[in-house]
């Protein structure tokens, strides 16, 4: 009984950590540690490796901000968020920012009083089949099984999608991304739907990835963004302009190789004020001259970033399309940094 | 025998025929299998129908149990080698992920240097249960302690732990050891120290953070002692108060001190790297230990006269009783942050040990209860007629018996929250059954692994699970025995 | 508590708040009750304080407001047009559908499992301990998984029953098709329904089927009263009379009366498109949600079983047999009325545990209460707090009621003791 009591007490003081929300940079900073709300695991976004290492493309943004803010790229927590408990984590406090594939929506941003500050990646929901399902488009599916995740905006394009063309479906709960792709692969459903980077991740990983196509429609706009709390507009900021170093830094071509070179070299004055060389931005937004270098330096620009986690040479062979820069055609877009 | 006998008398036998063997249809295997097997129509078909059920289970797994491949580095090559070996459409288990993973199964991300910390934590956990539950029998102790030691130490060394942590653990095993050999109500002292030890070990920090947390309790008491003359409801008031006192002020202020002065830190580790069975085995004991003494207060207080105070605790137990667990897990991460202060925000492991300790405790409370209505109504007279109060009956007379009948109760109680310990994986935590293999499976070279991971932890919550349960059916057997 | 005898009352003194037995009591019931109103008012203030801070209220409209989506199995009618209010209905009926049918075979599987650990068949005993120690002292959850993934891979697609020479072939004279998705099974349809009755919510019941119900309904009864009639009887003359071919006509002749009046089809489910459409199709998250949770519970209940009939002495049986009654009849008029009376109460809460255990659906994607009102709705309205005070409310009041429920049962039970 006696052991019982204080177990339970030295636990509490050992793990009893305060933070207040009005500030959200102060506290980071007194923290020294950045919270960081992710995925659970989905392969190429945000999934931990054998050892705890988190790795992907939503994880780069993760680490971008840390080393803007504190300095040090590996100062994050990552925190494990479920669909369910993504946005709660980040209004309650318990993230500062939340990096996990979440789709704006209008009523997220004001009702949910979220604030998605940076679209890191344009997606759209998409359908996946069987190739020997004789299925070429999703005008077909009248009637068909469909798997899809619960609690996320998915559950709802798709109802919206079936009625609106006048056709019936009977979906499939599934819980996480692991198990659609078991209850699909095992014809439990005839199409499985999540945002077309997941299908052509999922695809990628199959045994046979040319037995399966990804349907041509796209049912919906998803566009992905990092999102933090309502009311910190300051935080905001940095959040928002720390991702936009990275596009930024794509469009000038400055790569984590040629970062010092860049930023000793340059003569672009939008270069110089990017990397802190003239004009001290990083004032403005409570920190010091350096930070969108630092930002860069984490994992490269967001072109780097895209090609190592999720691009063509990695085993899930996204193309660019949308999310390449405004110059080549997509709608990655860094306002000027003056 | 005479000759005479044998004239008179026209036969008699004189010697002792050996015992024929009975007919072969009423020995040995034969018999058996009719009494056992094959007594009746009944019984012949239900024998039957067992075999078709073993022959049939049997038959569709063992081949892909045969077919097991052990060494690999990603499903495809598994899937390769089963192919090459056995034959082109034959399935087999892909045992090479749990070879690869095991590690993320059993410590989560645990820093891998540091592992040997929460081995020694669960070895020191036998050393502080020994004077609790193995306390009836020394040879049971002895053996337990032994085993206890030598595979610590074992298995520490075998995940790389350095020369100095080792000595100290076999050190402070031999210690236990010798004590429980020659003076077995010191290894209380383990018992009471185990949880600063244990919480140390886990999360490392500073030493000093868990001795003066500790210390909070020997302060209340010490209070309780001297102000037990005067009244007793006092006594437990005031060593409340001077236990919150201690706590809110002068650790704080102290521990700084004490860090500066002598440094015990360790490295420290967060606590979102816990998972697998680390992050079950701590939820699951820390949530039984501190669900223990509220359960018991919960039961005083649902037996109380007073009925305001029964009133709470039907209420609360009644509540967390009614309500799912999950349900009270997703209040722990979604709406705690609503009810503390704002801009407190603690660790969601602390929150899920503090519902997952509510919800064990409305249970033990019930247990609890059960054993203090077990008990008969001569003893709770006899400590009334010996003038002891309220509060020194129970301490003295009424909770030690009635503990020791709840023991059963509390062990599958604790079995009960162990398994649901997998829950937490809806709140985003690494448990060791869905989300770990989840994450496993999330990444590319063991996509589309089923059966391993489910098997493995199964068989791992199963032996640890039945385990304590054919302990606590042992413990009964001895208490009914010395009744 | 013993009474002491008091000569005189002394007079009243602020101390004798702390020392004195008649008096404390009421210092530590006005301390509990200030205490907990005290945490009480820190909880509300802290909640209303930061709901205030995050720009939120707390109010149920939400309730109201178009839910948006599917739900796949569904007791009343619903659309993604529905409300919340509807979807945690369908949510709430859901939970209790699952948790009927899971408690009933769990009972049955349990006492089944219980009796045959007993039985002096070596083999069938043995199998029987495996079976409750295999579920025993393994999670749920991994039950759920597994059962679901049974299932799934192991049944064959839709599909597989297409085509001249299909791969996989309905069961039970072509009437049911099991699949890795659904279990499709053919429903009875009324030739002449003689329009429905409207009992609101939209949901509708034919007069038939009320026809049926109600004569059901009599027949049981008139099978009661003849019961105690042949009861009254025997007890008079000793002699029971032979009733069962009169209660058998009581319930045969008034059914085929109105089958023959109302007239009936069997639909069988057929393969349209995708998927099999005529019959019924029960999705397999809730079969499998259904058997794991019924296998779990089973395993409490058999061990609960075993406890309660070997609680009944030995001389009980011994004495039946003495009197000549069978094995069979001394365990049912015997031993098992009076298991019964140890068995009832941890039976309850086992009945208990399987309600709150439903919840788990979460792991097979069945759309039960917690993941209507407590997860998608929860989630797409971003109103936790309100969703999860009425979720636990309506967990709360389920389980009160089973709880009375089981209670006046097992009061009923008891009254039999002598």
């Amino acid at each position: 009984m006696k052991l019982a009591i204080l177990f339970g007490t030295a636990t509490a003081a050992a793990l009893l950590a305060g933070g207040a929300m009005a500030d959200t940079l102060a506290d980071v900073k007194a923290r020294g540690m950045l919270n960081c709300g992710v995925n659970t695991g989905l392969v190429g976004f945000a999934a931990p490796d054998a050892n705890g290492n988190w790795q992907g493309f939503d994880i780069a943004v993760c680490k971008a901000v840390a080393a803007a803010v504190l300095g040090d790229a590996s100062k994050v927590k990552y925190v494990p968020t479920t669909g369910q408990t993504r946005f709660t984590a980040l209004s309650s406090g318990e993230v500062d920012v939340l990096a996990r594939n979440s789709t704006v929506t209008f009523s997220r941003d004001t009702d949910l009083k979220l604030d998605f500050v940076a679209i890191n990646y344009y997606d759209g929901q998409g359908f996946m089949v069987p190739k020997s399902l004789g299925v070429t488009s999703a005008k077909e599916l009248d009637g068909a099984t469909v798997c899809i995740q619960t609690g996320t905006t998915t559950e709802l394009n798709l109802a919206d999608y079936f009625r609106a063309n006048n056709m019936k479906y009977q979906p499939v709960n599934i819980d996480s991304n692991a198990e659609g792709e078991q209850q699909y692969l095992a014809g439990a459903c005839d199409a499985y739907t999540t945002d077309a980077s997941g299908l052509a991740a999922t695809r990628a990983a199959f045994a046979n990835p040319d037995d399966h196509i990804i349907l041509p429609e796209i049912i919906s706009k998803e566009p992905l963004a990092v999102a933090v709390r309502h009311g910190d507009n300051n935080w905001g900021d940095i959040v928002r302009w720390t991702f936009f170093a990275l596009v930024a830094a794509e469009e000038y071509g400055i790569t984590s190789a040629n970062l010092d070179e860049q930023a000793n070299t340059s003569q672009n004055p939008e270069v110089q004020r990017l990397l802190g060389k003239t004009d001290d931005l990083g004032k403005m937004i409570g920190l010091d001259a350096e930070w969108a270098k630092r930002a860069i330096a984490a994992s490269g620009n967001y072109g780097e970033i895209f090609n190592a986690t999720i691009g063509e040479a990695t085993p899930i062979k996204l193309a660019r399309g949308l999310n390449a820069q405004w110059t080549q055609g997509g709608l990655m877009y860094a306002p000027p940094f003056r | 025998m005479s000759e005479i006998h044998a004239q008179t008398v026209q036969y008699v036998r004189d010697t002792m025929l050996p015992p024929a063997p009975p007919p072969n249809r009423q020995s040995g295997p034969v018999l058996w299998l009719r009494e056992n097997l094959f007594s009746g129509p009944l019984n012949i078909a239900l024998t039957l129908l067992g075999l078709a059920a073993i022959w049939y289970l049997v038959s569709s797994i063992w081949p892909w149990i045969a077919h097991s491949v052990w060494h690999a580095n990603s499903l495809k090559e598994c899937r390769g080698i089963i192919a090459a070996t056995f034959g082109e459409g034959t399935t087999g288990a892909c045992w090479a992920l749990v070879r690869e993973r095991w590690s993320q199964f059993v410590f989560g991300f645990y820093p891998s240097h540091l592992w040997w910390r929460p081995v020694a934590a669960f070895g020191f956990l036998f050393v502080a249960l020994a004077p609790v539950l193995f306390s009836d029998s020394r040879g049971i102790r002895r053996w337990v302690l032994f085993l206890a030691a030598i595979l610590t130490v074992w298995i520490m060394d075998a995940l790389g732990a350095p020369t100095a942590p080792l000595t100290w653990v076999a050190a402070i095993m031999m210690l236990a050891w010798l004590l429980s050999e020659f003076r077995p109500s010191l290894l209380l002292v383990m018992t009471g120290l185990y949880p600063a030890l244990g919480v140390w070990l886990l999360w490392g920090g500073s030493l000093w953070s868990p001795i003066v947390v500790m210390l909070g309790f020997g302060v209340a008491y010490a209070v309780y002692r001297a102000l037990e003359r005067t009244s007793s409801l006092l006594a437990v008031v005031g060593a409340i108060a001077a236990a919150v006192a201690w706590w809110w002020w002068i650790g704080p202020w102290l521990v700084p001190r004490l860090n500066q002065t002598v440094d015990l830190a360790i490295t420290r580790v967060a606590s979102d790297s816990f998972g697998g069975f680390l992050l079950s085995i701590t939820i699951g004991v820390s949530g039984i230990a501190m669900s223990l003494p509220l359960g018991i207060i919960l039961a005083l207080a649902r037996r109380s006269d007073l009925p305001l105070v029964k009133g709470f605790a039907v209420m609360f137990i009644e509540f967390i009783r009614g309500v799912p667990l999950i349900a009270l897990l997703f209040v722990a991460s979604l709406l705690l942050n609503y009810f503390l202060p704002p801009g407190t925000n603690f660790d969601i492991i602390l929150r899920v040990i503090i519902m997952v300790t509510l919800f064990a405790a409305a249970y033990m409370a019930e247990v609890i209860r059960g054993g203090l209505a077990a008990l008969p109504k001569g003893q709770y007279e006899a400590a009334d007629s010996l003038g002891l109060d309220y509060w020194k009956a129970q301490r003295l007379i009424i909770l030690p018996q009635a503990l020791k009948i709840s023991i059963p109760g509390i062990v599958s109680t604790f079995i009960g929250m162990f398994k649901d310990t997998t829950l937490v994986t809806f709140v985003g935590l690494y448990d060791p059954l869905k989300a770990t293999a989840d994450s496993v499976r999330a990444s590319v070279a063991w996509k589309g692994t089923y059966w391993e991971p489910y098997i493995f932890t199964g068989a791992i919550f199963f032996i640890l699970c039945f385990g304590m349960s054919r302990y606590s059916m042992y413990l009964e057997q001895r208490l009914k025995r010395e009744n | 508590m013993s009474d002491f005898a008091v000569p005189a009352h002394p007079p009243f003194r602020p101390m004798m708040l702390i020392n004195d037995r008649r008096y404390r009591g009421y210092t530590i019931q006005v301390v509990v009750f200030i205490l907990i109103m005290a945490a009480a008012w820190w909880l509300i203030g802290n909640t209303i304080e930061n709901l205030s801070r995050l720009g939120k209220d707390f109010n149920f409209d939400f309730l109201w407001k178009r839910a948006g989506y599917d739900i796949p199995q569904v007791l009343i009618p619903y659309t993604a047009d529905s409300s919340h209010m509807r979807a945690a209905v369908v949510g709430l009926l859901n939970t209790l559908l699952v948790a009927v049918l899971g408690c009933i075979t769990a009972t049955i599987i349990g006492v089944t499992a219980g009796v045959l650990r007993l039985s002096n068949n070596w083999l069938v005993a043995r199998l029987m301990t495996i079976y409750v120690e295999l579920f025993r002292n393994i999670p749920l959850l991994l039950w759920i998984l597994v059962v679901y993934a049974v299932f799934t891979e192991s049944l064959p697609a839709p599909r597989a029953y297409s085509g001249a020479d299909p791969a996989a072939h309905m069961i039970l004279f072509d009437s049911i098709a099991l699949t890795n998705r659904y279990t499709a099974i053919p429903t009875l349809n009324l030739l002449h329904s003689h329009g429905s009755l409207n009992i609101g919510w939209g949901v509708t019941i034919n007069w038939a089927t009320i026809a049926y119900i109600v004569v059901l309904v009599l027949a049981i009864l008139a099978h009661r009263a003849l019961g105690r009639w042949a009861r009254a009887r025997q007890n008079l003359t000793g002699v029971r009379p032979r009733t069962w071919p009169i209660s058998a006509a009581l319930f045969v002749l008034p059914l085929v009366a109105l089958w023959l009046y109302f007239g009936i089809e069997v639909v069988r489910p057929t393969l349209k498109g995708f998927n099999f459409a005529g019959g019924v199709n029960v999705h397999n998250a809730l079969v499998a949600l259904w058997l794991a949770l019924s296998l779990y519970t089973g395993a409490f209940i058999a061990e609960i079983v075993r406890a309660g009939v070997l609680a009944v002495s030995k001389g009980q049986s011994e004495a039946s047999y003495a009197l000549g009654l069978s094995r069979r009849r001394t365990m049912s008029l015997v031993v098992l009325p009076q298991a019964l009376r140890v068995i009832i109460p941890p039976l309850i809460s086992q009945f208990l545990n399987l309600t709150k255990n439903s919840s788990l659906a979460i792991a097979t994607g069945y759309m039960d209460l917690k993941a209507t009102l407590g997860g998608t709705t929860l989630n797409q309205t971003g109103r936790e707090l309100e969703s999860m005070v009425l979720m636990m409310g309506i967990y709360l009041v389920l389980s009160l009621i089973i709880s009375s429920a089981m209670n006046l049962f097992n009061a009923r039970v008891r009254l039999r003791e002598r």
